[in-house]
């Protein structure tokens, strides 16, 4: 069996002195030997991982070599000589000169060193002329320069001008200077990979050397499944919400009327929600079948004519208005049906109630905003609830998924009065940004449906996938919903640990 | 929310001191307004339009402030700076008043029966005596304009004109004509224009093109006269050159008409509570007699201040404070609600002002003494609500499935729930009418033209978008699809759906049915004729089992390349 390319090369570094000067270069090594460089570079490889055996360290060396049409200036010139010598002491017609081969960069370099001149009055068309006698092809010289090896000996500036030229290219080659290492040795010893049940058996495990593991390489990544990281975060809001005491509420409609969805919340029929810009109606159920018709008879009326200590907002309520379908711009349609749910059982039981779902706004995209998303929401309802004990909730709320400095602006909802936009301090931005909008519901929403007068209903909602883009630092939300997901993100994605 | 932007050194001015962008900030926050941007003119162009067109443009810093929807009186300068003064207890709230002219002497305006089928409406004031500069002449024009984008909803409530009185002479006519005998020349223009010839000029006017649907394919084209035939409005489309108002002057006519009488009356009370600020004299009015078809008339503007007595207790029990009756009154008086403790203290009585139409429950006012309490003052307390949690069961077995779906090698995708007809139909090989699909009426793409039927098209769109990704790929979405359902009370129904779809390079219906196999596993269905499930083939793309009444969607075959 002939030496292996390892065997062959630790011979040759035997002969080498010992010390820090002693060593082979893997260039010179491979030329030697006749063989590729890379071939050379594995066997330097497969050494380096049997241990000590050799030292080996990269260098990198840089040489100038000609490109192609560098070779081709070497044979034939530089284009600006060669246009120089074509041109007779009569001139040329300028048009004829740019049809002979590399004009265009010829004419422009000898014009530059004002070795032509053109004269575009010339009879018969602009002509070239030559304008000294004689020239040198610098460039030429140059070439063989680098060609004979002496490239080092150029000016910077005139290898740069080569290099600009498309005339020289740079060339980086790595190479290894290997020295022997502490256990050299010219014999090569197989490792063992793996202890096996006959090395045990017959205790040869003794004698053998085995292969250190590489502690610097990643293993083998499992074969599993992952969870959606807005469906992970969905999980441990649930999760809060039932540390906290919250019953889900049924959510499964994304069609709604627009009863539920506004009229029941007092949100009047000419509120610009209910345009067409901002909403999905639907063709095709295009209006809800079934109302509530002795409650809807109340809504109407708080909402032409007033009533439970409310003017109202005295305009003319149509029912046509409210039978159109669409897809739900929110869950609080949900809470209202859960709401009337309850007002509707009688004896009146304190609740609080949550839920996580789609809703759907038919509003220009971009990065932060598609036409659906997921809200979440939760309500209290209790006898003498107030503003604080909403705040005191949302701090508590806020404080489980890991923001804790809160503050609160007044705002404008039509369903809630008072209403608070819920400010958080992100540090990472060094501003206040909303969080979550939130408030009491109005007594003209909650009267309807009756629930008794001293029942407070205190709600607050924000979106799922806003906290989640913070969390994970995304900043298109199509990189985390719908189809256009990249799932190595998903792969890659890690627990959902809001407080941590 | 609308915003308005003002000149931040003009504000300033009016607000008496100045304040660095940080402390604005935080009298806007508290006060419920949100500076949104600081910026200028210039700034704006060279955003809009790039650097280079911002040259000359003017660089006066310019604050943008989100007012609240439902805060009209805050839309314009002399409304924040009212508002905010007072708030800061600066100044004493001002009382607005009508002066309804001796008889005979006042500004009438009829209305004729053509306008009851297109804009019933109208209602009309006179400034007197106002003196404009050219900054109030922008903010009043500027005010109209949020008003029309927001309380008017785009003109189709309420539009506004406004009109030098001195070029025009009452009794003015409200009526509605043809559109050939409407001629005049419009604001601005140069020339005269048949009503018909009008909208053809405005429908390329990146502003009126707008409104142009609100009256076009009637028989009559609302329009108010003068006494001499001079038409002062066409509306909701635009006023005549005639009247038009300019810095000089002096007696202003406002007319709103619209098709909402409360909301008619709000905007005129709105304009004119704001501007009579700059009449000789401050916060006057005159008032003008409007006479409707069936003879009835009203003196306008309404500036009605309403009286409400709120119980302190109430107060204190809604916000979770504890203020004397006194304190709540002076917090009340604050936020421009005139307040004072009547009987022996039981009552407050507050006055709601013709500027805050926004009061309409007692929740209102108790919202506003929150305002100015400072919400971040209220002590935060945990309500002592004792209840016991429940999941949702379909929930519930949705999150249990998902874990073991992940635990079975299968990756969770999350799809959208609206996609086009082409989706959920032709690319299946079904008919669009055999999906019972809900339609959307309105969609901006064919993204959205219904909610989805199957979760299908939602996955295999997820592998065609990771066709780079290693092999095999294995997903699954659990979540609802939609489906018309004429039992229901809105005709429509969600269904949760489980899908699974496995990709590779080799089919593996194996691999694809052993997670069948598995899911059924987990829900306790044996794999039975009797009492489980069983699998037959069809020739529909998406294939079906069937267990007792259940069906359940298996995902697709697998598909090789």
């Amino acid at each position: 069996m002939s030496p292996s390319v390892a065997e062959l090369l630790l011979q040759r570094l035997e002969r080498t002195p010992p010390g820090p000067e002693g060593g082979l270069c893997s260039l010179e090594a491979a030329a030697a030997l006749g063989l590729d460089h890379q071939t050379l570079v594995g066997a330097v490889k497969s050494l380096q991982a049997l241990g000590e055996v050799i030292e080996a360290e990269t260098r990198a060396t840089t040489r100038w070599e000609l490109s192609a049409e560098g070779e081709e200036v070497l044979r034939d010139g530089s284009p600006e000589v060669r246009l120089f010598r074509s041109v007779p002491s009569e001139g040329l017609p300028q048009s004829d000169a740019m049809k002979l081969p590399g004009a265009q960069v010829g004419f422009s370099k000898a014009m530059a060193n004002k070795w032509l001149r053109l004269d575009k009055g010339a009879p018969g068309g602009p002509r070239i002329f030559r304008a000294v006698d004689a020239v040198q092809d610098v460039v030429q010289s140059s070439l063989r320069q680098v060609q004979e090896g002496n490239g080092s000996s150029l000016s910077e500036r005139e290898r740069t001008d080569l290099k600009r030229r498309k005339l020289l290219l740079e060339v980086t080659l790595k190479s290894y200077w290997i020295r022997k290492g502490s256990a050299f040795s010219t014999a090569v010893v197989r490792q063992e990979t793996d202890l096996t049940p006959e090395m045990i058996a017959t205790g040869s495990w003794r004698k053998l050397p085995f292969k250190a593991y590489n502690f610097s390489a990643l293993g083998l990544p499992p074969t599993c499944g992952h969870l959606h990281p807005l469906l992970k975060v969905r999980s441990q809001l649930r999760q809060i919400f039932l540390e906290m005491g919250f019953t889900e509420m049924p959510t499964d409609n994304f069609v709604e009327s627009s009863f539920w969805n506004f009229d029941a919340l007092f949100q009047p029929q000419q509120h610009p929600a209910r345009d067409q810009h901002d909403t999905f109606f639907l063709q095709d159920p295009a209006e809800a079948p079934e109302l509530p018709a002795n409650y809807m008879a109340r809504v109407k009326k708080v909402h032409s004519q007033g009533g439970y200590g409310s003017q109202g907002y005295k305009y003319e309520w149509k029912v046509e208005e409210a039978r159109k379908n669409l897809l739900r711009t929110h869950t609080t349609s949900a809470s209202a049906r859960a709401l009337y749910h309850l007002a509707r059982q009688g004896k009146f039981t304190p609740v609080k109630y949550f839920s996580i779902d789609r809703v759907f706004r038919n509003e220009s995209l971009d990065a932060t905003h598609l036409a659906e998303f997921h809200q979440v929401e939760g309500v209290v309802a209790d006898r003498g609830l107030t503003l604080g004990h909403l705040m005191g909730t949302l701090q508590q709320f806020f404080t489980k998924l890991g923001i804790s400095k809160l503050r609160f602006k007044p705002a404008y909802n039509p369903y809630t009065e008072p209403s608070m936009e819920v400010f958080s301090y992100h540090e990472g931005l060094k501003k206040w940004v909303e969080v979550g909008n939130s408030g009491v519901f109005r007594p003209e929403l909650l009267l309807p449906m009756g629930l008794p007068e001293s029942v407070s209903v205190i709600a607050w909602g924000l979106s799922l996938e806003r906290p989640t883009m913070i969390k994970y630092g995304i900043n298109n939300i199509r990189e985390l919903v719908g189809h256009r997901v990249n799932l190595q993100m998903i792969y890659d994605n890690p627990l959902c640990r809001l407080d941590a | 929310m609308p915003t308005v932007g003002v000149k931040r050194d003009l504000l300033f001015e009016a607000l008496g001191r100045s304040y660095t962008d940080e402390e604005f900030n935080d009298l806007c926050f508290e006060f419920g307004l949100e500076l949104d941007e600081v910026t200028s003119e210039k700034d704006i162009i060279s955003k809009e339009k790039g650097e280079g067109k911002a040259e000359g443009a003017s660089e006066t810093v310019l604050y943008k402030i989100d007012v609240p929807a439902n805060r009209y009186d805050l839309l314009c300068l002399e409304g924040l700076v009212r508002g905010l003064q007072v708030f800061k207890e600066r100044i004493n709230l001002p009382r607005y008043e009508k002066i309804i002219p001796a008889k005979g002497e006042g500004q009438k305006m009829i209305i004729t029966e053509e306008t009851v089928k297109i804009r019933p409406y109208a209602v009309a004031a006179v400034l007197r005596n106002i003196t404009f500069t050219k900054e109030r002449y922008d903010s009043f024009i500027d005010l109209q304009e949020k008003l029309h984008q927001n309380i008017c909803r785009r003109r189709a409530l309420v539009a506004i004109g406004t009109h030098d009185l001195d070029t025009i002479s009452g009794p003015f006519t409200f009526t509605a004509k043809a559109p050939s005998e409407i001629k005049f020349k419009p604001l601005n223009q140069s020339q005269e224009y048949t009503a018909s010839q009008i909208m053809d000029l405005y429908r390329t006017d990146s502003h009126l093109r707008h409104y142009l649907h609100l009256i076009e394919n009637k028989p009559r084209y609302p329009v108010i006269f003068d006494s001499n035939g001079v038409v002062l409005s066409m509306p909701p489309i635009i006023n005549g050159d005639h009247s038009k108002i300019s810095l000089k002057t002096r007696n202003v006519f406002i007319e709103c008409t619209g098709t909402d009488m409360t909301k008619a009356k709000i905007v005129l009370d709105i304009i004119v509570t704001m501007f009579s600020e700059y009449c000789e004299k401050q916060f006057t009015v005159e008032a003008v007699e409007v006479t409707y078809p069936n003879g009835k008339t009203h003196i306008c503007p309404e500036l009605a201040y309403r009286k409400e007595k709120v119980k302190p207790e109430l107060i204190n029990k809604k916000l979770g404070i504890s203020e004397t009756p006194s304190s709540l009154a002076k917090l009340l008086t604050r936020m421009c609600l005139s307040s004072h403790v009547t009987g022996n203290g039981n009552n407050i009585e507050v006055e709601i002002p013709p500027t805050r139409a926004d009061v309409i429950h007692a929740c209102d006012i108790v919202e506003d003494a929150a305002i100015a309490y400072g919400y971040n003052n209220i002590q935060m307390v945990i309500p002592k609500t004792y209840t016991i949690a429940n999941q949702l069961p379909l929930n519930k077995l949705t999150e249990l499935l998902r874990l073991d779906l992940a635990a079975a090698g299968f990756t969770e995708a999350l799809t959208f729930a609206l996609c086009s007809t082409e989706d959920i139909a032709d690319k299946l090989g079904m008919d669009i009418s055999a999906t019972n699909a809900v339609h959307i009426a309105n969609p901006k793409t064919a993204e959205f033209q219904v909610a989805r039927t199957t979760l299908l098209p939602g996955l295999l769109k997820t592998i065609a978008a990771n066709r780079k990704m290693p092999l095999p790929l294995k997903l699954f979405e659990i979540s609802d699809i939609v489906v018309k359902d004429p039992t229901k009370d809105v005709g429509a129904r969600n269904y949760r759906h489980l899908c699974a779809i496995y990709y590779n390079k080799s089919p593996g219906f194996e691999i694809i049915h052993g997670l069948l196999d598995r899911v059924m596993q987990l829900l306790e269905v044996p794999p039975n004729e009797e009492n489980g499930y069983t699998i037959k083939a069809t020739e529909a793309a998406i294939q079906k089992l069937s267990r007792d009444d259940m069906e359940i969607p298996c995902s697709s075959t697998d598909i090789g390349i």
